[in-house]
């Protein structure tokens, strides 16, 4: 079963503990880092991967297996999902290659896109203006964080307009909206709790947000 | 394994996650996908040329010239262009300033985003499950644990990169550096300071 309520959206998660920092860190830990990294760079040059629908795979992994994989594990396994899906390799004859299974994503779940308006010339907000975030919970890829759903912030700055990574993940169509970054006060997502940030700032798009 | 190991002969198993690898690269080189050299290439480009030094020479620049550091806030990508820098994950950058009362740090909740022009690839740790949940929920507690203990008096700002821009903290310069040349003042900016998790 994937819900984009998924296990990547970590905002305000509780019971991971420590940050966990590497003295001197090198760029890449191992060789096969560097591989991925490479094949992830030549995929996306040759369009076989977009910025969208590769961070829908790893949405899409396991969350056992997202929570106890390396960063770049993340890369190889929305990769390789990506191409068995594409048809451009046969699951089987990486398998075969690998000598075992080879862990993919879970299949995508949403269905077809519903391609919401684009942003008409003028930004609907303006700095200044307050907006409450929609309450939506997509079955698709969206970067609306979790952490602001229903919460009400104020346009901070307002962006170009940009391609609803909500649609891109999943169709060739292209829907461009202008971003705004919305300030919330530390006290509207969290409550009482006194260690907040005064502020927190999140970049997110027209259809994300509604008039008060 | 060393060439010192007695077993020579039976070099040490690949993990999983490498066999995993080294497969998908094979198969894809004999589909013609994979130019030959385009990793070692790609790959290099990150561990040699683009990193943090190229953010610290932007933080240098905005100190020792203050009309830079108005082009700097108010259009980054274009201030960087000014030096040489761009590429992918640059192309809307904006910069954030640190004063005696207020300090910035940046995260990605959602997966990892980081502004590679001027930062090269992030660590591990500002990729990791703690980080990302914990920096919007209790920045304060978290950079106290990371070693940057903020007076109650400093107002803290995250910046949640969720959508096209990327963040870059543009540090306070330290006290006691008014006689440094530029390359001097660059050799102190450090990456954390540009993410925000540590001051100079």
């Amino acid at each position: 079963m994937v819900f984009m309520n998924g296990v990547h959206d970590l905002g305000g998660m509780d019971g991971f503990g420590p940050v966990d920092v590497e003295g001197n860190e090198p760029v890449f830990h191992d060789p096969w880092e560097r591989v991925v990294f490479g094949l992830v760079s030549a995929m996306s040059v040759q369009r076989l991967s977009n910025t969208h629908s590769f961070r829908h795979a790893i949405e899409r992994m396991d969350p056992t297996h997202y929570l106890g994989s390396p960063y770049y594990e993340h890369w190889l396994t929305a990769l390789a999902t990506l191409l068995v899906e594409k048809g451009v390799l046969a699951r089987a004859d990486l398998e075969a290659r690998a000598g075992g299974h080879v862990p993919l994503s879970q299949p995508l779940r949403s269905g077809p896109v519903v391609l919401p308006a684009p942003s008409a010339a003028a930004p609907r907000f303006a700095v200044g203006s307050t907006v409450v975030v929609r309450n939506v919970h997509p079955l698709g890829h969206t970067r609306c964080p979790r952490y602001v759903r229903g919460k009400r912030g104020v346009v901070a700055r307002v962006d170009d307009r940009f391609p609803l990574p909500d649609v891109a993940a999943h169709a060739s169509e292209r829907c461009a909206q202008y971003a705004y970054n919305v300030r919330f006060d530390g006290h509207e997502l969290w409550g009482d709790a006194t260690d907040t940030a005064a502020a927190v700032y999140v970049d997110l798009w027209e259809s994300y947000l509604e008039a008060p | 394994m060393s060439e010192h190991d007695d077993d020579h002969h039976h070099p040490a198993p690949l993990s999983p996650v490498e066999v995993r690898a080294r497969a998908l690269e094979e198969l894809l080189k004999e589909k013609g996908l994979i130019q030959e050299g385009f990793i070692d290439a790609v790959v290099s480009a990150y561990e040699n040329d683009i990193g943090p030094m190229n953010g610290a020479r932007v933080v240098a620049r905005a100190w020792v010239d203050p009309a830079y550091k108005a082009r700097l806030l108010a259009n980054g990508t274009a201030a960087i262009a000014e030096l040489g820098l761009g590429g992918p994950e640059g192309e809307h950058l904006v910069v954030v300033e640190n004063t005696p009362t207020v300090h910035n740090a940046v995260v990605c909740t959602l997966c990892s985003c980081y502004p590679w022009p001027v930062l090269g690839l992030p660590p591990n740790w500002y990729k990791s499950p703690p980080y990302r949940a914990r920096m919007v929920r209790e920045p304060r507690v978290l950079l106290r644990e990371m070693g940057l203990d903020l007076p109650e008096s400093v107002e803290i700002r995250v910046w949640d990169s969720s959508a096209a821009v990327r963040y870059m903290v543009l540090p306070e310069r330290p006290a006691g550096t008014e006689g440094k040349s530029e390359e001097e003042l660059a050799a102190l900016v450090t990456r954390d300071a540009m993410i925000g998790t540590a001051r100079l």
